[in-house]
């Protein structure tokens, strides 16, 4: 009964589709495309339920059909039952793939260029090769290349083969590896011929040039990983650093104040949409960073003014007390914003830089990069160049003699504590490109901040640096061995046997205002 | 002492506290004052401690209330998910109030807070069955959350309504399972990756946060790819904390393990861990063709919250979706949504349905027709009831086992879309029947209330 209705129906489709046929192809129709009968039956046969007519449909439909012909093919795909389904599937993404192709959108046209290589078939190399030629794309010209490659290896004549197999070793590419190693096992058999012994060593050859060209990607990727965990954890930590290293405030509403700055960015997004037109809204995230830095500076100079201030000298106290406020922060987080709240990266943040071969450099963890390198500069320009830098480090150091020299301490006390959490403000808006804005953000990193900190040395910035480029390195060198689980577990035994050896960190104070 | 007058209305409530702390007697109008003082008072009352419903009205009734109780976290980590089922629990508590009750009785629903801390789960458990003695018990999430309170229930006979999807190996007397059980959501999602349909996937990357609901699924996947004769080779497994936020190396080793074709994710990341790793997955240039990642931990509720931007093209597999096209669920997802708006819950019409949801939703009403054809609200003769009771649920009708406590369902997968809601890309052909114990890991053990007591060897 399905298939008389379906065919029916197909009936139909086609004699409407072949009047849209005539209209849209014009001109190429008297040339180029066969009779319309011949895809009109192709089309029938699609659902005749005869699996032998049904494959013969299937190629003819992949000779000569295009895209001309996927609105139908889409019809009958809804209406018909499972085999139908699976036997249009592969035909529509080859005409969709097709079409792509010719996508003004460089990462389509890779893509299609990707999928039409995994289908295999010989069909489609004319469509690659025409393709080819006119492709500006560096990596685009690699991926068609890569499929051209693939399919021939594939294909019967050894010859080819061969050839494609050399290529494809040129072409380092990775997606051959498992191909290349069927081959090696073809001939590993005693009774191989020599054809396929010959295939065997240019496969041979092919896989060492890959794996040899994966370890030194690898390497690299890992280092890339390792600076980029890094940049993470020092953007994290900077803020801490000043207000627990500089001040001794254990601060452990710290985390919070980056959630604060993860919800400016999202407030500030909101505006964007809200009241901007569309086209800057990819600016909204160079506009949320001096917000969020702003805001949550603000809230540190509250917090200061009421907490802290009463309590300057009791570190145990200050713990107790900011725990507090951080648990206050959250739920008001959760009971204003709810959970409906995602932080979108604008399109010039994501997606990434492939650099070379198999290896991509997200562009969100590249701007992190900078953007922790040039947190550092101000820092150390503020710090070490500026007359306000000179009283905070005056004060920091005796506060009793800073006092009697004239600076104002208490001022100068907010102003370095709104500056440590204006950082961590800035930290939250980073930390949105990588993970998502919740009230709970803030206890996910405030542990590895305080290790941070505690490594390199309390009260020396230069000892956060490089604890985190070492933490975040190890890091990245331990997981792929260990795992994410045992990578961090290890991390945090390697940290407290340090501590151990050296208990004021990397770093330490020399000179009498060093106590501990 | 102010007199009260009726011109003092307005006051009312104020005025009845402090004449009920004279607590003098005086004229019987002044009397029937203090009393209706007192169902006002007591009316605010439960109004502040929230949602209560009309509870205090419901004394006027001819008959008590039934009490059940909702044991779902409103505060701590697990909030974001639970206050969802509350919800929908006190909605469907609505809808039966709204049409009589049940056996002519109103609900009652007591509503606690466990705070996502499981030791105050089986505290808030045992308050509600010894104190408050509810009737019946709608929670829990986590399956750490489920086994705290599972001897609570067990040793004072209580009934537990659990409906999220979970690792299975369980087979309690007291709890009625409405959630998936693996060989209902893991299992054919894989058979569905492996399917010409879904790909034809041949190389598998199980991927989890390290809690027992992954590891035990991971554990009964990697045997059923073993037993489908995938090699060893070609099965990778790792797992990541909680809260875990660096997917870079894993997202490096998975496209090294799927470069050549074939590969695909089996996600069961909880979580905030998600949204780092879908987007570090499409930072590095991995495509949903290349490698699918199909995620058991990932629903509407979940997907409203994030960026859905590196997310459309993957999959999902679950029992229902917001998507499904029934009268019934566009009903009932028009009704929820209209419940939320009207009780004021954040987010009000822009909240969504999903599947631990509609789990939740059903149970419910399954425990109303058991006690409406038990007669009873007698835990021994509602769990008798409820054997084999069916249901149209939103996502179509749903089956309770004869005999092992959990729920016949339809299995669906779903691929992301850009709203965040899914496009349903395969069903399966009726209900599906739940397995407790994976016929791939635990061959020789079933789960029967009937013929046996409960887990038993099978010969």
């Amino acid at each position: 009964m399905k298939v008389v209705l379906s065919i029916m129906l197909l009936g139909a489709v086609s004699l409407l589709g072949a009047g849209q046929v005539i209209a849209t192809e014009g001109p190429r129709a008297s040339t180029a495309a066969p009779p319309l009968s011949l895809i009109d039956r192709a089309l029938a046969d699609l659902s005749s339920g005869d699996q032998a007519r049904q494959d013969a449909a299937v190629n003819v439909l992949i000779e000569r059909g295009d895209s001309s012909l996927l609105p139908k093919l889409e019809e009958i795909r809804d209406g018909a039952d499972r085999s139908v389904r699976l036997a249009i599937k592969p035909l529509i993404d080859l005409l969709k793939n097709r079409t792509n192709l010719a996508s003004p959108d460089a990462d389509r046209r890779r893509s299609a260029a990707a999928d039409l290589g995994s289908s295999g078939k010989p069909v489609v190399m004319p469509w690659l090769e025409a393709a080819l030629s006119g492709e500006p794309n560096r990596w685009v010209r690699y991926t068609i290349e890569e499929s051209l490659a693939l399919i021939r290896l594939a294909s019967d004549n050894p010859d080819e083969k061969i050839n494609a197999a050399a290529k494809l070793g040129e072409l380092r590419s990775q997606n051959a590896v498992p191909a290349l190693k069927e081959l090696l096992q073809q001939a590993g058999g005693t009774d191989a011929t020599d054809q396929q012994k010959a295939l065997a060593n240019a496969a041979r050859a092919a896989i060492e040039r890959i794996d040899i060209w994966a370890s030194w990607a690898n390497a690299f990727e890992t280092i890339f990983r390792g600076i980029s965990l890094s940049s993470i954890l020092l953007i994290m930590s900077l803020g801490l650093a000043i207000v627990f290293g500089l001040m001794g405030v254990i601060n452990m509403a710290h985390g919070e104040l980056m959630m604060i700055g993860a919800y400016a960015t999202f407030v500030t997004q909101e505006c964007f949409k809200a009241y901007l037109p569309a086209g800057l809204f990819d600016y909204y995230f160079l506009a949320a960073m001096p917000i969020a830095f702003c805001i949550v500076a603000l809230c540190g100079l509250i917090l200061e003014a009421t907490v802290i201030r009463f309590l300057y000298g009791r570190p145990l106290e200050t713990m107790l007390a900011t725990w507090g406020v951080s648990l206050v922060l959250i739920q008001a987080a959760r009971v204003y914003f709810g959970d409906l709240t995602s932080v979108v990266a604008p399109s010039w943040l994501s997606g990434g830089a492939q650099v070379m071969v198999g290896v991509y450099l997200p562009y969100n963890r590249l701007f992190i990069i900078v953007l922790s390198i040039l947190c550092v500069a101000g820092i150390y320009f503020l710090l070490f160049r500026t007359g306000v830098g000179l009283r905070v480090r005056a004060v920091m150091q005796n506060r009793d003699m800073s006092s009697c020299l004239g600076i104002p301490t208490r001022k100068v006390d907010a102003y370095t504590f709104a500056f440590g959490s204006g950082l961590a403000g800035l930290a939250g808006c980073a930390l949105t490109l990588i993970g998502n804005v919740e009230p709970g953000l803030g206890q996910n990193y405030i542990v590895d901040s305080f290790m941070v900190v505690v490594t390199g040395g309390v009260g020396k910035l230069m000892g956060t640096i490089v604890a985190s480029l070492g933490i975040g390195g190890l890091n990245k060198f331990l997981e792929p061995s260990f795992g994410a689980v045992y990578g961090k577990v290890l991390i945090l035994v390697l940290v407290i046997l340090f501590l151990q050896r050296r208990p004021s960190g990397l770093f330490t104070i020399k000179g009498r205002h060093a106590d501990a | 002492m102010k007199p009260i007058n009726e011109s003092d209305k307005t006051d009312l409530v104020k005025e009845a506290v402090e004449t009920t702390m004279a607590a003098e007697p005086g004229s019987s109008r002044r009397e029937f004052l203090t009393q209706s003082g007192r169902v006002v008072a007591g009316a605010g009352v439960a109004a502040l401690l929230g949602n209560l419903g009309g509870w205090a009205l419901s004394y006027a009734a001819d008959k008590e209330p039934i009490k059940i109780g909702i044991l779902h976290s409103l505060s701590g980590t697990m909030a974001i998910s639970e206050v969802s089922l509350k919800d929908v629990v006190l909605m469907a508590v609505e809808e039966i109030n709204a049409k009589g009750g049940v056996m002519g009785r109103k609900i009652q629903p007591v509503v606690v807070d466990p705070a996502s801390n499981w030791d105050l789960f089986a505290e808030k458990a045992k308050q509600l069955l010894l104190v408050d003695k509810v009737a019946v018990v709608f929670g829990c999430w986590t399956s750490v959350s489920r086994k705290s309170v599972l001897p609570v229930f067990e040793k004072n006979n209580g009934l537990l309504f659990y409906p999220v999807q979970y690792e299975g190996e369980e087979c309690s007397h007291n709890v009625f399972y409405t959630g998936a059980a693996v060989n209902q959501q893991a299992v054919p999602a894989v058979e569905y990756l492996m399917s010409k349909e879904g790909g034809g996937h041949k190389k598998f990357y199980l991927l989890g946060t390290d809690y027992v609901y992954p590891r035990t699924t991971n554990k009964i996947l990697r045997a059923m790819l073993l037993a489908k004769k995938v090699p060893a080779a070609n099965i990778a497994e790792e797992y990541t904390p909680f809260h875990h936020q660096d997917y870079q190396t894993i997202v490096g080793k998975i496209k090294k393990f799927s470069a050549g074709g074939g590969g695909c994710v089996l996600s069961t990341i909880n979580g905030d861990s998600n949204v780092p790793f879908y987007k570090e997955f499409a930072n590095q240039g991995l495509r949903a063709e290349d490698a699918p990642i199909m995620a058991f931990s990932v629903a509407e509720d979940e997907l409203r919250g994030m960026d859905t931007t590196a997310l459309v093209g993957h999959l999902a597999a679950w029992n229902y979706y917001q998507s499904v096209d029934t009268p019934q669920n566009k009903k009932f997802v028009a009704d929820f949504k209209a419940y939320c708006k009207k009780s004021n819950l954040p987010d009000g019409e822009r909240r969504v349905t999903d599947d631990p949801i509609e789990a939740a939703y059903f149970g419910v009403h399954i425990w109303k027709q058991a006690v409406e054809k038990a007669g009873s609200i007698e835990v021994d003769k509602v769990r008798k009831a409820v054997y084999g009771s069916e249901f149209l649920a939103p996502g179509g009708k749903i089956k309770m086992d004869e005999a092992n406590h959990h729920t016949n369902k339809p299995v669906l997968i779903g691929e992301i879309l850009k709203d965040g809601q899914f496009k349903i890309v395969s069903r399966s052909k009726g209900l599906v029947k739940p397995e407790p114990w994976s016929e791939y890991t635990s061959p020789d053990k079933g789960c029967d209330w009937i013929k046996h007591q409960g887990t038993y060897q099978k010969k």
